[in-house]
């Protein structure tokens, strides 16, 4: 069985010293940032990219990878005990956790909630470790032509999951693409919107980007909201969950698991999506369904797996396809492009150990999780009554330090500025920035393959449509396109994202 | 008078609508159009900005008809001061190193908070200079200078 030499390769790497440290790093920082409301893995793992530049890829992988898979963790735990999500994919979370909290069984909560995520991390580690080879080969096989329309479906597919309306969705993601462009045109090496200023002709930084638009706008958007937090330190009472607790949960956890592997596949799927499609079914499918919202346990167990089982699956179409499903993904792509390496399905056979290590490193960061983070829960609860007031300034040290280090230029921590305040307009407005970020990457990549493609049909472009696997992520995009803009589930997506805010 | 119904469409309408065509003229203006086949660097940004104007456009059609909510108000007490700070940050590390720099961020973001006490900012931008001396540069060996360039 190839699999298991290729795991065994995985596990050889990810448990070497130096890569069980990062790891360890990875979900420690991962766990802090997901216990603190107001930062997420986005704008850390964002903070850290340049920092990552003076590690070996497979070190730096390994590491975010557990800042992200972390904060789904440490998400919960604030969830469950403050009834504040520290993280998006831990809003459902809130509802039957916190209230299992407040009946004093706090404990089992946490303890269900670690166990599913763990046992989720385990299937989708096994799910990756399975569905990407496959994947990556057929991959291989494709031209450009077959590129540019998987990017289109990606990007399709991330503004129909972007909250809000589905129209500035799309103008978000046109709008990266087009910001994305700025710089040194690599077929006729013309200075692209540019405007003179001599460091633009690289482009726009990617992290400074990203950490501009989530990093700042969101510090300055958490600055406006006052708000008392309600803790439970003292009752946290016995983690050990009853007998009728692990009876109720397990289902919950089976099909958390499921539905979480299979919704983060998708372009533009991950933890959030799959975390309220877990609990709309453990709603429908209990035989008491009023018990929901008054603390279930279904209600922890199975949202909580299904948000760690997508985190998780959703870095098979990076790692695969090259491709980014979400904001995070597009940020571990932007890791291995300062990497130097070429992101897409040659990762696997160019670079084994990275692929196979990172892949081995997620099961062990997770057993890593459960076995510190239920023990900590103690400390992490603490660090939760540090004000706001001391951690925004401190983020903020560290954003413009690693900003300023990634060229050693004010200019770049200028620009950080200035997207941050964009960002800050795009949350008054409503207008969701993670597209916006998936185009900004994909932008250069789609109009490099849209010209390859159109040079080789010799400027016919029915080749999108005549080639049957492009033809047919077209036609994936289109059906996407119609669903969501039929009435109906118009309602019932704008319904979902309506529960969604807290 | 036509009544603008969901403001906060209107606005973000407005500014896809303006981006885009500002995409779109600047691109076909200053670049190569080139042709389907050899596309030349105008024929992309011109697509997309045309695209981005279409979007926003029909954005701002849908703010006549359908109603939304108004813009929430702007805080720009935190927003300015916490750019400030940043770029001030930036264009302060020469001059003043990290020492220097660190201060007037912390300083500054912290103005743009809730409540502003003196002594608490002072420790906190102390422990922060410490941290950040021991992670980045002697821990990560980042290039930045330490001391105010009048002083070294």
């Amino acid at each position: 069985m190839e699999i298991f030499g290729n795991l065994l390769l995985g596990f050889t790497v990810a448990v070497s010293p130096l890569n069980l440290l990062y790891a360890l790093i990875g979900v420690l920082l991962g766990t802090l940032i997901g216990v603190l409301p107001g930062i997420g893995p986005v704008a850390t793992i964002a903070m850290l990219l340049p920092i990552t530049f003076n590690l070996n890829p497979t070190a730096a992988l390994v590491m975010l990878a557990g800042i992200y898979y972390g904060s789904q963790y440490g998400g919960s735990t604030t969830s469950i005990l403050v009834n504040l999500p520290g993280e998006a994919a831990s809003v459902v979370t809130c509802l039957d956790g916190h209230q299992m909290a407040r009946q004093g069984r706090a404990g089992p909560a946490l303890a269900i909630a670690a166990i599913g995520s763990f046992f989720a991390g385990c299937v989708a580690t096994l799910v990756i470790a399975t569905a990407a080879p496959p994947l990556a080969e057929v991959a291989l096989k494709f031209g450009p032509s077959e590129y540019f329309s998987l990017m289109v479906l990606g990007l399709v597919a991330a503004t129909v999951l972007a909250h809000g309306s589905l129209a500035k969705a799309i103008a978000m993601v046109v709008l990266g693409l087009l910001l994305g462009l700025i710089g040194t045109d690599v077929n006729s090496g013309v200075l692209r919107f540019t405007f003179g200023i001599p460091e633009l002709s690289d482009g726009i930084g990617f992290v400074v980007v990203a950490m501009g638009v989530f990093g700042i706008s969101e510090i300055v958007a958490n600055l406006e909201l006052k708000g008392a937090r309600e803790v439970f330190t003292s009752n946290v009472g016995s983690l050990m969950p009853t007998r009728e607790d692990f009876r109720r949960s397990w289902p919950a956890v089976m099909r958390g698991t499921a539905l979480g592997s299979f919704l983060g596949i998708l372009p533009g799927g991950g933890g959030v999506l799959s975390a309220f499609g877990s609990y709309t079914i453990e709603k429908k499918l209990s035989r008491h369904p009023e018990q929901f919202g008054k603390g279930a346990i279904e209600g922890v167990a199975g949202p909580e797996s299904a948000n760690n089982a997508g985190a998780q699956t959703s870095f098979i179409p990076m790692l695969t396809l090259g491709i980014p499903g979400n904001a995070v993904m597009a940020l571990m792509i932007g890791a291995l492009m300062i990497q130097g390496i070429a992101p897409g399905p040659q990762v696997m056979s160019e670079k084994p150990e990275l692929f196979w290590g990172l892949i081995a490193s997620m099961w062990i960061g997770n057993l890593m999780l459960v076995i510190l983070n239920l023990p900590l829960i103690g400390m992490w609860i603490k660090l939760l009554s540090i004000p706001y007031r001391y951690l925004y300034p401190s983020i903020l040290v560290f954003m413009a330090i690693g900003v300023f280090s990634l060229s050693n230029n004010p200019w770049d921590v200028l620009i950080m500025a200035v997207f941050g305040a964009f960002g800050y307009v795009c949350v008054k407005l409503e207008c969701e920035p993670a597209p916006m970020i998936l185009g900004f990457i994909l932008g250069p990549l789609m109009e490099e393959n849209l010209r390859r493609a159109m040079l080789l049909s010799r400027g016919d472009p029915t080749v999108f449509f005549t080639k049957p696997i492009s033809a047919g992520f077209i036609i994936a995009s289109v059906f996407l396109l119609v669903i969501v803009a039929l009435p109906a589930i118009r309602k019932k997506r704008e319904q979902v994202f309506v529960e969604e805010q807290p | 008078m036509i009544k603008i119904k969901s403001p906060k469409d209107f606005w973000a309408g407005m500014m896809f609508l303006g981006v885009g065509l500002f995409f779109a003229v600047w691109a076909v203006v200053n670049y190569q159009m080139g042709s389907a086949v050899r596309m030349g660097p105008a024929y992309f940004p011109a697509v997309l900005g045309g695209l981005l104007a279409l979007l926003g456009g029909g954005v701002v059609a849908g703010s006549f008809a359908i109603a939304g909510p108004a813009v929430p108000t702007f805080h720009f007490r935190p927003l300015l001061l916490i750019v400030v700070g940043c770029v001030a940050y930036g264009y302060l590390m020469k001059p003043l190193g990290l020492v220097g720099a660190t201060a007037v961020l912390v300083f500054v973001s912290a103005l743009g908070g809730h409540e502003f006490k003196w002594k608490e900012v002072t420790i906190l931008y102390v422990v922060l200079i410490v941290f950040s001396v021991l992670v980045f540069v002697k821990g990560l060996t980042l290039p930045f200078p330490l001391w105010p360039e009048a002083l070294g």
